[in-house]
């Protein structure tokens, strides 16, 4: 038996397997193709503190080895997940970790402070890397001042497991990271998408409504992977590491860059039981390594 | 229930230059197929294609297991699906979204355009076991894109028209003769291009008869979790491929 558990500033998760915000809805749409007592924890949609229609359509293009999405956070607001969404979805044992937004210091605050009172929520994700909303957003991500004050002020309103979800849109993210765990933060998640393109040269016009989007998939996997090693020997607080992750292998790899735990985002749209395969690959090469706890494998690359 | 399943393929089915029905066959059962469901269809064999392909069912055999799609080839992945050998492994999910509203012992009209004929085979058959009569209209360009005219001759009254003129009326569909009766439906059925199924819309609002459209928006996951195929409605963003892809046409914000 290989011990999966691992463990996120003290929240235990029953494997390091969880699922993206934003890629996996609130975990109930996938209750036909997978058990989700199976998973380590699922972050469901991003959260404001007032409801959002997002962007226009189209918000999607398919790009090499990926896609490029411009979804603008649609959702109904926070206090339609904790009194409609949540009380439908809380029997699941899996940690479920609100993915929480907004356009000023202030909305953050507020969603976080209401996600506090939650029974049942152990943990939170504060996503200051949403490149597709004009205000807010990765505009906090993306320098070391105002990554830090958010984080800060999140941190004065919620008690339980913080996580900040780290851009990718930028010259230096050891550095952000560093910051953040500085300002109170227990876990940084990375990365969220890279801000990107798409053109179609018939029609000499965008493919998205909001001309550029955010990358997602296998063809930002080797950028994801060293931003987690480059985050690795630069905080002290766990990792938890995505970017294009699609089999048991891809999430080794990250494991061994350096995360505690690992999400798994648009490979659910390919396959909707990847991310419960991917809580079998991993158990399956830690007995076919001789590896008796997973914990074993974070950071464990070899250098020399 | 959804289900993710292996299929091999029977045969590929042309048409004509451009369009084929797909048949493929599992060794287990087969889902529950409504008139409008989809499926979303993994491209076998193919690095270059990322994401799966929104197909609408086309035909379901319960006892042979056998479930067939009509594809228009317009692009990389439909052209690929067209080109598979019998035998070839094809993984889809399904049965997906909504479909159309059955009516009984009423006059249906059901107007398709291009890869929209789709749905109307299982949607004739449905309505016609509950004794609805069923009167088809479909537009093309020329006589050589009006195709399966003998399987939906044998559901309902069979009318068409083309650009050139070459088969039925010469014209767009919503110029065929057909609409001078529009009264005696009592609901209009549509699946097509955008600016068709607005035409066809309008006419029936504008008399008063309850439309309902298929829409075809580009999808990633096809069960309502990534939000990227949304279409405007007078209760805000829906997701179409799980509250669509039907709507009734008055609910739209086209
Ligand atoms: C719910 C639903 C049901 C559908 N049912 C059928 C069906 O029964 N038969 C059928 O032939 N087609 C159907 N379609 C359309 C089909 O999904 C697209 O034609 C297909 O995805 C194109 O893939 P491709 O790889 O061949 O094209 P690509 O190589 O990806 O693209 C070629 C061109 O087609 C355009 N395109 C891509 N996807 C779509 C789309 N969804 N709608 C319109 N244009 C698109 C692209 O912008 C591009 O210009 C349906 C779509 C939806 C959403
Ligand atoms: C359609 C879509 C919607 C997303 N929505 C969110 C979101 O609401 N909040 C968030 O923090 N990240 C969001 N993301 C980013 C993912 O959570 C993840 O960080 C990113 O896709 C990289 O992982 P992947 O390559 O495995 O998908 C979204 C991604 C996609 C593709
Ligand atoms: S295609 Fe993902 S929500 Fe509709």
């Amino acid at each position: 038996m290989v011990d999966l558990q691992v463990d996120i500033a003290g929240l235990k998760l029953k494997n390091p397997v969880t699922t993206a915000s934003g890629t996996f809805g609130f975990g109930e749409e996938f209750v036909d193709f997978i058990d989700l007592d199976k998973l380590g924890g699922i972050f469901v949609k991003g959260l404001t503190i007032k409801s959002r229609e997002g962007n226009d359509y189209p918000r999607m293009a398919e790009t090499p080895s990926g896609m490029l999405n411009a979804v603008g956070l649609q959702n109904k607001g926070v206090d339609y997940f904790i009194d409609s969404i949540y009380p439908r979805i809380k029997h699941w044992d899996t940690e479920i970790f609100p993915n929480i937004n907004g356009s000023v210091i202030d909305d953050y605050i507020a969603v976080a402070e209401k996600l506090n009172e939650v029974k049942g929520i152990n943990g939170i994700e504060l996503n200051i890397s949403c490149p597709n909303v004009k205000e807010g957003g990765m505009a906090f991500g993306v320098s070391c001042p105002s990554a830090i004050a958010v984080t800060k002020a999140v941190r004065k309103a919620y008690d339980k497991t913080l996580i900040v979800k780290l851009s990718p849109n930028v010259t230096d993210i050891a550095e952000i990271a560093k910051g953040v765990e500085g300002a109170g933060a227990d876990s940084v998640s990375l990365v969220n998408t890279l801000l990107g393109m798409a053109i179609d040269a018939k029609t000499k016009k965008p493919l998205l409504s909001t001309i550029t989007g955010g990358l997602s998939g296998p063809a930002i996997k080797p950028i994801a992977l060293r931003m987690v090693w480059q985050v690795y020997n630069a905080v002290k607080i766990p990792i938890v590491g995505m970017g294009g992750i699609m089999n048991g292998n891809d999430a080794i790899e990250f494991m061994l860059a350096g995360s505690t735990a690992i999400q798994v985002g648009t490979a659910n749209f390919i396959d909707p039981q990847v991310s419960e395969k991917i809580v079998d690959e991993i158990e399956q090469y830690c007995i076919s390594n001789g590896i008796s706890k997973v914990t074993d494998l974070i950071g464990g690359l070899i250098t020399e | 229930m959804k289900r993710i399943q292996d299929f091999s393929v029977i045969d590929t089915l042309w048409l004509n230059s451009s369009s084929y029905i797909l048949i493929l066959k599992s060794e287990t059962s087969i889902e529950k197929i409504d008139p409008g469901n989809f499926a979303e269809i993994k491209i076998p064999d193919a690095a270059d294609i990322f994401l799966r392909r929104p197909i609408s069912v086309y035909d379901v055999d319960h006892e042979k297991k056998e479930i067939s799609f009509y594809i228009k080839a317009i692009g990389k992945g439909t052209s690929k699906l067209g080109s598979l050998l019998p035998g070839s492994k094809v993984n889809i999910v399904y049965p997906l979204g909504n479909s159309y509203t059955p009516v009984k012992n009423k006059n249906a009209l059901i107007v398709g355009g291009g890869s929209g004929i789709a749905p109307f085979k299982l949607l004739g058959e449905q309505l016609r076991g509950l004794g609805s009569k069923v009167t088809y209209l479909f537009g093309a360009r020329t006589s050589e894109e009006i195709v399966l005219t003998d399987v939906f001759s044998k559901l309902g009254k069979f009318n068409c028209t083309t650009e050139d003129g070459s088969l039925g009326e010469k014209g767009l569909v919503t110029s065929h003769s057909i609409f001078k009766n529009i009264k005696y439906f009592d609901i209009v059925y549509t699946c097509g291009p955008d600016p068709m199924m607005k035409a066809i819309a309008k006419i029936a609002e504008n008399n008063n008869i309850r439309c309902e459209a298929s829409l075809e928006n580009m999808m990633a996951c096809g069960i309502g979790v990534c939000l990227c195929c949304v279409t405007p409605t007078i209760r805000g963003n829906a997701v179409v491929c799980s509250e669509g892809p039907v709507f009734q046409s008055t609910d739209l914000k086209w």
